[in-house]
């Protein structure tokens, strides 16, 4: 059905386009009239939207607009202003309280221009990005492009024929920031690369709330068309690569100044090498075992053991978090701050929250979406009954009759006009429900790490119980034997090494729990705040759309409804 | 004895109120107070339909009869058959889905479009003087039915079976003359009208289905804000202030809005796409009557056609001076008589239609600027409301922003 509706459409688009000159130009179409109501536009703003239409919501179909030759982007917005590209706040106030409509003005608080950088006050917002709190003046920026997919061959695979291709795309960077080698500058990096830099991240950043990268989806790119994929991924890294460069701490990290500026190959440790990396850490089991050597590092220590390095402990902790306990060892991870607890069930349900909201916010696109092309259809087919009429009229009363359909069909084309835009802007502002999805994940991320790092300290706690019993009970053995126990005096000695280094351990991982704490708390701290800034700019942008818009219809409809005053049978 | 509900509308002839002094003749008549009726597969709906007249011929000045659906039918079907030429007014669909549903709406819509029906047979320079109608108007309940029962009881409808008959009369005839081919009028004119009235349904046809779209799309819409102000409310619960309140306040909002969509999506299917449905409805109703034309151009054709013929037959007999003259002169009377009066029928069906296309025409701009203002001013002020709604919430946003 839907092929039909399309090939309906694009037939109708050509003989819709005549019929639309015919009809609107006659009327002075403010729409296709430049604006009068001062055109503070400029072109790079007009560039910009057009831009902003490619990285929609991939899960709205917007195709009928986009395609639609009705929608002609250019010639609406000269008519539009946008406040929110300049940076001082106070502006922004005075143009909603402007009298004495908004219909003057198309709001389009999304400027792509709009740097994300401190001196944003948060009413800024991209599609791409989130927008911030108020916070310091300062003027330093960092912009990120993903552009230019490209297709590439393994290296190693040259000689074999037909060998595995990948995609890389290009990363360009436009920053003033110290950090930073020079103003502007490109790498080629693969989606292996991300994975890599997230993985990095998510090690050096625990109890952060580091925003998610994007889904691996090998299904997706199985049933979807190479092309759309790959710019669906595009999409996807762009926005990604925002919100790191958004994030106050994580902006600042090596790891990503690496990703971004290292020409070749990406100089991090790279996640795949698994298999490696369980090899070192079966090689030092035996130490462990044995109790020689330092066996791992206290830094490595305060990894989770997970990541491979420390084997035996990956294990226990395993036992320990399947809470399978077989006595002896300590009951699993008992988080007792009442506070943290209270938080998570919080986060949790506005997890639950957001996704409901989100989930209505695209069916209510969809609605609207809908009225504005049912509407535009129902004003071609009066078009065209307008043609007939006049085509066939015998007598005057089908003129008049003809007549009335057109004004009709003009408004009814028009309103279908703005209630696209209207849907394409309220996509945009709606889609803040959507980002904070990702970033609720990103919280779970954070009290995830918290809870490992627990883990690891309960773990490391019990170690050191079970260790000192163990010494305990030889010392009162060796005590027991007249003269002295070498083997059992070289035992203690030993396992007396091992209490050391694993207090040491203890130390280390109660600290970096500590700050995973502090962490967490300041992350939750700054996201709650600029999550309610952003709400707020949210429902502002959609509200003062929706008001917008809903004039402009009225005016729209008030049109006809004189211009068939004549038909006016109400006695009131 | 004024126990009417609803304002009668007087139509017929003069502007003047019934209570004015009736040196003018009127015939006033309103269908009201649909009652439901019977149970099951057997419900019907029951219709009070109310005349008030000074005409000689009726029992004035008010008379209250009670009629279904069947009823209207059976008037109209009479009318067809009775006043060939004539645009009979249509009928609302029978719809016997929609008749288990009943609801609310369905009911009013059916009443308020039996109104218009009888209206304008009451308004009609010809109709409004149909015995049938006065029938309708005045008879008893038990008299109806028995009326009705006669015409349409377990048969099919009387034009229908007039239909087959003709149909069957003409095939006949045909082959007795030897034409294979079907007889039409070919007149430039004509033939621009047919084409015109089949064009036009499938233009109206289509804007029609997009109006009954449209009302979905408004009730969908509708809905959608509703869920949209549900959930954004709950998330303003887990939010602290002021996004909390000013989610619940959109939401609100919304769920306000929800409740303006669905009310405006009932105007819309009342008053406007009703409107285009009975458009729909009375260029079929001119089709069934450019097809009583055929039949009648045909039978007027065939008719002068046999008459010539047994003409020259006569003249043969005569000139052979057979026995047979007399019969043959008989006849041919009668043939010739025939063949006059379905002339005179086909002439009169003419006439009317032509009258009936201007009367059409004019009848219909009227109705379609009626339906078009009150649509454009509905959604005016559904925009309007919209606007409003949504403007009222920005103070306090923009209070709450900048604190």
């Amino acid at each position: 059905m839907m092929g039909s509706e399309n090939d309906e459409e694009s037939h109708l688009h050509s003989s819709k386009e005549d019929m639309e000159k015919l009809f609107l130009r006659e009327d002075g179409d403010p729409l296709t009239k430049s604006n009068v109501n001062g055109d503070k536009s400029n072109s790079n703003y007009r560039s910009a939207m057009s831009t902003l239409f490619d990285s929609r919501h991939p899960s709205i179909v917007v195709t009928p607009a986009d395609s639609d030759p009705l929608f002609a982007p250019p010639s609406y917005y000269s008519e539009s202003r946008s406040p929110r590209s300049k940076p001082n706040g106070g502006d922004r106030v005075s143009s909603y309280l402007e009298p004495p409509s908004y219909a003057d003005v198309i709001f389009s608080p999304f400027d792509d221009i709009s740097e994300i950088n401190g001196s944003e006050d948060g009413h800024s917002q991209s599609s791409d990005s989130l927008s911030r709190s108020p916070s310091s003046l300062s003027s330093d920026y960092i912009k990120i492009t993903v552009s230019n997919p490209q297709k590439e061959q393994e290296a190693t695979n040259s000689m074999i024929p037909g060998g595995s291709t990948y995609i890389t795309y290009q990363i360009t960077t436009r920053t003033n920031l110290s950090d930073y080698g020079g103003s502007e500058f490109s790498v080629r990096r693969r989606f292996r690369d991300i994975v890599t830099l997230a993985d990095r991240l998510a090690e050096s950043y625990r109890g952060f709330c580091i925003p998610p990268r994007p889904d691996k989806s090998v299904v997706e790119s199985q049933v979807m068309q190479k092309q759309e994929f790959v710019e669906q991924r595009r999409v996807a890294l762009e926005k990604y690569l925002r919100r790191l460069v958004a994030h106050p701490v994580i902006r600042n990290s090596d790891e990503l100044k690496v990703f971004l500026q290292a020409q070749g190959k990406l100089p991090l440790a790279t996640s795949t090498d698994v298999a490696s990396r369980m090899l070192d850490g079966a090689v030092k089991l035996p130490k462990q075992l044995f109790g020689e050597g330092g066996g791992a590092s206290s830094v490595e220590v305060v990894q989770p053991g997970r990541g491979g390095r420390d084997f035996l402990r990956m294990f226990k902790e395993l036992r320990q978090s399947v809470s399978n306990d077989w006595g002896g060892s300590k009951p699993p991870v008992v988080e007792e701050d009442k506070e943290f607890l209270e938080k998570k069930e919080k986060m949790y349900d506005l997890e639950q929250q957001i996704i409901n909201a989100s989930q209505q916010a695209e069916s209510l696109v969809k609605a609207q979406q809908d009225m504005g092309e049912t509407m535009g259809e129902l004003g071609l087919a009066f078009i065209k009954l307008t043609k007939f009429e006049n085509e066939e009229a015998v007598f005057n009363s089908q003129r008049a009759r003809a007549n009335d359909m057109k004004n009709l069909a003009t408004s009814a084309v028009k309103a279908s006009r703005f209630y696209r835009e209207l849907n394409s802007q309220t996509v945009k502002h709606l889609d803040t429900l959507h980002d904070y999805l990702g970033l609720m994940m990103a919280v779970q991320g954070a009290f995830a790490d918290r809870s490992s790092a627990l883990l690891t300290v309960q773990t490391l706690l019990s170690e050191l119980s079970s260790l000192e019993a163990r010494a305990e009970k030889l010392e009162v053995a060796s005590s027991k034997v007249f003269g002295g126990d070498k083997s059992r005096i070289k035992k203690i000695e030993e396992l007396k090494e091992t209490i050391k280094v694993t207090e040491d351990s203890k130390n280390v991982a109660i600290r970096e729990y500590e700050q995973i704490k502090e962490n967490n708390w300041s992350e939750v701290e700054r996201l709650d705040r600029e999550r309610r800034a952003d709400f707020l700019n949210m429902m502002k942008g959609f509200v003062a759309n929706q008001v917008g818009y809903a004039e402009k219809i009225a005016n729209v409809w008030t049109k006809v409804a004189e211009e068939t005053r004549q038909y006016d049978r109400e006695s009131s | 004895m004024e126990s009417t509900t609803e304002q009668p509308r007087n139509i017929s002839g003069s502007m003047q109120s019934p209570r004015s002094p009736s040196s003018q003749p009127y015939l006033s008549v309103s269908v009201t107070d649909p009652v439901k009726l019977g149970n099951g597969v057997q419900a019907y709906i029951s219709y009070r339909v109310i005349t008030k007249t000074n005409l000689p011929d009726y029992q004035g000045p008010e008379k209250i009869v009670i009629r279904r659906y069947s009823d209207f039918v059976w008037l109209r079907d009479r009318l067809f058959e009775k006043y060939k030429g004539i645009f009979i007014p249509p009928l609302p669909e029978k719809s016997a889905v929609e008749k288990f549903r009943f609801s609310a709406e369905f009911i009013e819509m059916r009443r308020a479009a039996l109104d218009i029906f009888v209206n304008r047979i009451a308004l009609h320079p010809e109709l409004q003087h149909s015995e049938d109608l006065r029938t309708f108007l005045q008879a008893d309940e038990e008299t109806m039915d028995r009326f009705r029962f006669q015409e349409t009881g377990i048969f099919k409808k009387p034009a229908d079976l007039m239909q087959m008959f003709r149909d069957v009369q003409s095939k006949v005839s045909d082959a007795v003359l030897g034409k294979e081919k079907p007889v039409e009028e070919t007149t430039a004119d004509y033939e621009k009208l047919k084409h015109y009235i089949f064009e036009l349904e499938n233009h109206l046809a289509e804007a029609q289905k997009h109006a009954y779209r449209l009302v979905k799309r408004h009730r969908e819409l509708g809905q959608s804000l509703l869920d949209f102000g549900k959930a954004v409310k709950l998330l303003g619960a887990c939010e602290g202030e002021p996004t909390g309140k000013a989610f619940s306040d959109l939401g609100t909002k919304s769920e306000l809005l929800s409740i303006k969509l669905q009310k405006e999506a009932q105007q819309v299917l009342m008053n406007f796409e009703e409107p285009l449905k009975d458009y729909v409805r009375y260029v079929q109703s001119i089709k069934a009557t450019i097809a009583e034309r055929g039949t009648a151009f045909k039978q007027h054709c065939e008719l002068a056609e046999t008459t010539k013929l047994k003409e020259i037959n006569l003249d043969k007999l005569m000139l052979t001076r057979s026995d047979k003259v007399g019969e043959a002169e008989i006849e041919y009377r009668e043939i010739k008589a025939e063949s006059e009066e379905a002339t005179r029928r086909f002439e009169r069906i003419v006439k009317r239609m032509e009258e009936e296309i201007v009367r059409f025409q004019e009848q219909k701009t009227e109705e379609m600027g009626v339906a078009f203002h009150q649509f454009a001013k509905g959604q005016a002020r559904l925009a309007n409301s919209v606007a409003d709604a949504w403007r009222s919430l920005l103070p306090k946003l923009e209070a709450s922003s900048t604190v």
